[in-house]
């Protein structure tokens, strides 16, 4: 078999994670931080699939089906707390928003 | 061959498009280039034999939820440039950190034995994966608990979505 071996897809998963890691820590606007944890959750979802495909399993399949339901429903209730912060304090600049407390 | 060349080539569409979402300075460029992201990780899916999850992918993640945060992006007004980025000592020592963790992943997976993937020459196990009917049947047996404690997430996801939300009375 001449297939692309698992590490080449856990490396790229990796630059992944790291990419939406470097993203949560230096960017300021919370959407953007937002969006950097969804790199870092794909970045998830491909490694359960490389695995998958190693082993031969499906069950890394629907491990990263649930990845992407749970994903959903983080980014609704992420999308409703970013606004409802937009509307107590006028910016989503995660530098100036200190306390939890309006 | 062309299986390799194909994830080089999508490998890095992905990390250029990621690299985008994280360096671009508009939020909505930022949000475009996920989208793409997420597209070209789905042909790595598809390279992984993962063709109903590359689906759902490009359904549930560039459709769906992009669509969620460019509602957000454009609820908020948000179409201005952001600010330059400054390098402050504590960014770069997180930048720092990160790199070390790269490099300690990609020597960890180094180490692992390449294997042949010995199951592949059983023609019917291989016509099978990644199926939709196949992963509805392990669904639906085996997994059924997940998934409808799943559908109660996304239930109270929802809910919370909207009392969260919504302006004060």
């Amino acid at each position: 078999m001449n297939a692309v071996p698992t590490a080449w897809y856990l490396v790229l998963a990796a630059a992944i994670f790291c990419l939406g890691m470097i993203g949560v820590m230096i960017r300021r606007n919370a959407l953007v931080v937002f969006m950097s944890v969804e790199l870092m959750l794909n970045a998830a979802n491909l490694t359960f699939l490389a695995f998958a495909r190693e082993r031969g399993d499906q069950a890394g399949h629907l491990s990263a089906f649930f990845i992407i339901a749970v994903a959903a429903a983080e980014a609704s209730v992420g999308l409703a707390i970013i606004i409802s912060l937009f509307r107590a304090r006028g910016t989503v600049n995660i530098e100036e928003v200190h306390s939890m407390k309006h | 061959m062309t299986e390799k060349v194909l994830f080089f080539v999508f490998a890095f569409a992905t990390l250029m498009a990621a690299g985008g979402v994280i360096f671009l300075r508009n939020a909505i460029s930022s949000a475009m280039s996920l989208v793409a992201c997420f597209f070209f990780l789905a042909g790595v899916y598809v390279l992984l034999w993962a063709h109903t999850i590359a689906a759902l992918q490009v359904l549930v993640y560039a459709g769906a939820i992009m669509v969620l945060f460019l509602f957000v992006i454009m609820l908020l007004n948000m179409t201005s440039e952001g600010p330059v980025l400054k390098l402050s000592p504590s960014r770069v020592g997180g930048i720092v950190g990160v790199a070390l963790l790269f490099g300690g992943l990609v020597s960890a997976f180094r180490q692992l034995p390449t294997r042949s993937l010995e199951w592949m020459n059983d023609q019917e196990r291989v016509a099978s994966f990644g199926t939709i009917r196949s992963l509805g049947a392990e669904m639906y047996t085996q997994w059924l608990f997940p998934f409808e404690t799943v559908s109660l997430l996304l239930l109270v996801a929802i809910l919370g979505a909207v009392v969260v939300a919504k302006a004060r009375v």
